[in-house]
């Protein structure tokens, strides 16, 4: 979500004023779902060296949710207030009923998105989420040379992206396009801006990496320098300065080469509801990596339940839980210490600051990373693929040394 | 009155957005990609009767009829469509 509320006018004050008014703003306290991101399936043709999906995704490809069981977490959702719904994964159109699940979403009031590499992607079924009501298709593009985008897909899907741009324009649909951002894409910003404007964009994220799952493991291969990423930002600036496009373009600052970490998924189960596949309900899409926590599951808990009062959700909501130098920092309500599994991950401690602080104690992980990223050795070792194989090493303890020379535990 | 907006414009909610009551939130929503904007009670008041069909001036009218003793509401509804068309939200018939 990009906005959180209408500034206030002159309009809203006035009627305000006369006990007529129907609205309130959200408060922190206040917390509602608004966002519901279900994962409806881990499958993926593609396999993407920077995908955020748990590397042990392996274990979820054959418990998936029923249509009935994904319906039934639609309505209660809603009920909760979710209002925004993104239909992810892996791939959704790997699953047949997708077409099933949209009709329910309209008919429930969400505004949904299908979230899509666009393979799989057919005019029939295109028509039929147009008829039954899906408002819009994020589809991720890799890069403008099908070198580049069959390379870091490690599939040959370059020509099929471009028609399925084409389709989902002739459908009427906004275009928005995905284009996650990394090492072997990021010099060619301003061919990526020109050729999501040939493609009639109207918007367009340019997704720096962020570093868990597959990412995470690809880090030295995939992490751009400190200058290429400002170079990038220049290039976006420049083309969103330029008065002739109507292309809106978010660029998600990297947030190692910032000074202060993200505001994580907005706040700890404050508007973000994630589903996975197999019905684990979590607050961000790898809260899973956390130790020692136990995720509700659409299966055997009620969904108010689990987002009100689940010790998980609860876990790390507002600032209670924080330690030093989060607890007593004047800046903490801006970011609420970054992200819990960021500081697990790095520094093996979940409740520890975001080591992207630079008041973090293990901010040197960081820097460590931005100057590895020079290096060319480590670069040449090989991807590690999002693939069913890797996944089951993975799963078997294997790549093990590839996350753990990062980070500060023993 | 504003140099863009007449009254005899007509408006409604842009392609890909859509505005919409909120039971669980008690507020008026517009939602588009990615993103979502909870209108105060003015607002919604306005966008409510954005409709594809009914002139600035019809809808200054209506609100008027509904809530007399507001002080110059006029000029608060001239402002709420300058800010719905600045962010796109409204397109002219």
């Amino acid at each position: 979500m990009t906005q959180n509320s209408l500034g206030e006018s002159a309009v809203q004050k006035a009627v305000q004023s006369q006990q007529v008014n129907n609205g309130v703003l959200a408060s922190a306290t206040q917390t509602q779902p608004l966002w519901l991101l279900a994962e409806i399936t881990y499958r993926c043709p593609l396999h993407c060296a920077f995908c955020y999906n748990p590397t042990d995704y392996d274990k979820h490809t054959q418990n998936e949710l029923s249509t009935e069981q994904w319906i039934q977490t639609l309505r209660d959702a809603r009920r909760l207030g979710a209002i925004q719904l993104g239909i992810s994964g892996g791939e959704p159109l790997l699953r047949d009923d997708i077409e099933d699940i949209v009709i329910e979403a309209k008919k429930l009031g969400y505004y949904s998105n299908l979230i899509t590499s666009g393979v799989g992607l057919t005019e029939k079924r295109i028509q039929a989420f147009k008829e039954g009501g899906l408002d819009h298709i994020q589809l991720s593009m890799h890069d403008i040379t099908e070198e580049i985008n069959n390379f870091i897909t490690n599939t040959k899907t370059f020509e099929l992206k471009k028609k399925v741009a084409a389709m989902i324009k002739n459908h009427g649909y906004p275009m928005v396009l995905n284009v996650v951002i990394h090492r072997y894409n990021i010099g060619h910003m301003k061919e990526i801006l020109e050729m999501a404007e040939a493609l009639g964009a109207d918007y367009i994220e340019l997704a720096n990496t962020q570093y868990y799952g597959w990412s995470l493991v690809n880090r030295s291969q995939l992490m751009p320098t400190k200058e290429q990423v400002e170079e990038a930002e220049r290039i976006a600036n420049a083309h969103r300065a330029n008065t002739n496009s109507k292309m809106k373009i978010f660029f998600v600052v990297p947030d190692y080469f910032a000074e202060r970490p993200k505001k994580c998924m907005n706040g700890w189960g404050e508007v973000f509801m994630i589903v996975t596949a197999n019905g684990d309900v979590l607050p961000c899409h790898s809260a899973r990596v956390l130790p020692n926590m136990k995720f509700p599951n659409v299966k055997d808990s009620d969904l108010g339940w689990t987002w009100k009062d689940s010790p998980a959700f609860n876990q790390y909501r507002g600032d209670a839980w924080m330690k030093e130098p989060c607890r007593s920092c004047s800046e903490k309500a801006n970011d609420l210490g970054g992200c819990r599994c960021q500081s697990f991950l790095l520094t093996g401690d979940a409740e520890a600051a975001d080591p992207v602080c630079t008041k973090s104690p293990h901010r040197h992980l960081i820097d460590q990373a931005i100057e590895d990223a020079k290096n060319p050795q480590l670069q040449a070792q090989p991807i590690v693929f999002r693939n069913d194989k890797n996944s089951k090493k993975i799963i078997e303890g294997e790549f093990q040394e590839r996350l753990t020379e990062f980070h500060a535990l023993p | 009155m504003s140099d863009n907006i007449q009254h005899s414009d007509v408006y409604a909610i842009a392609p890909h957005h859509r505005f919409q009551w909120e039971e669980a939130q008690q507020c008026y929503v517009i939602l588009f990609p990615e993103g979502m904007v909870k209108l105060n009670g003015g607002a919604g008041e306005v966008l409510k009767r954005v409709n594809g069909s009914a002139s600035v001036a019809e809808i200054i009218a209506d609100i008027k009829a509904t809530f007399p003793d507001v002080p110059n509401i006029e000029a608060d509804i001239m402002g709420m469509f300058e800010l719905a068309l600045g962010k796109q939200w409204l397109v002219k018939r």
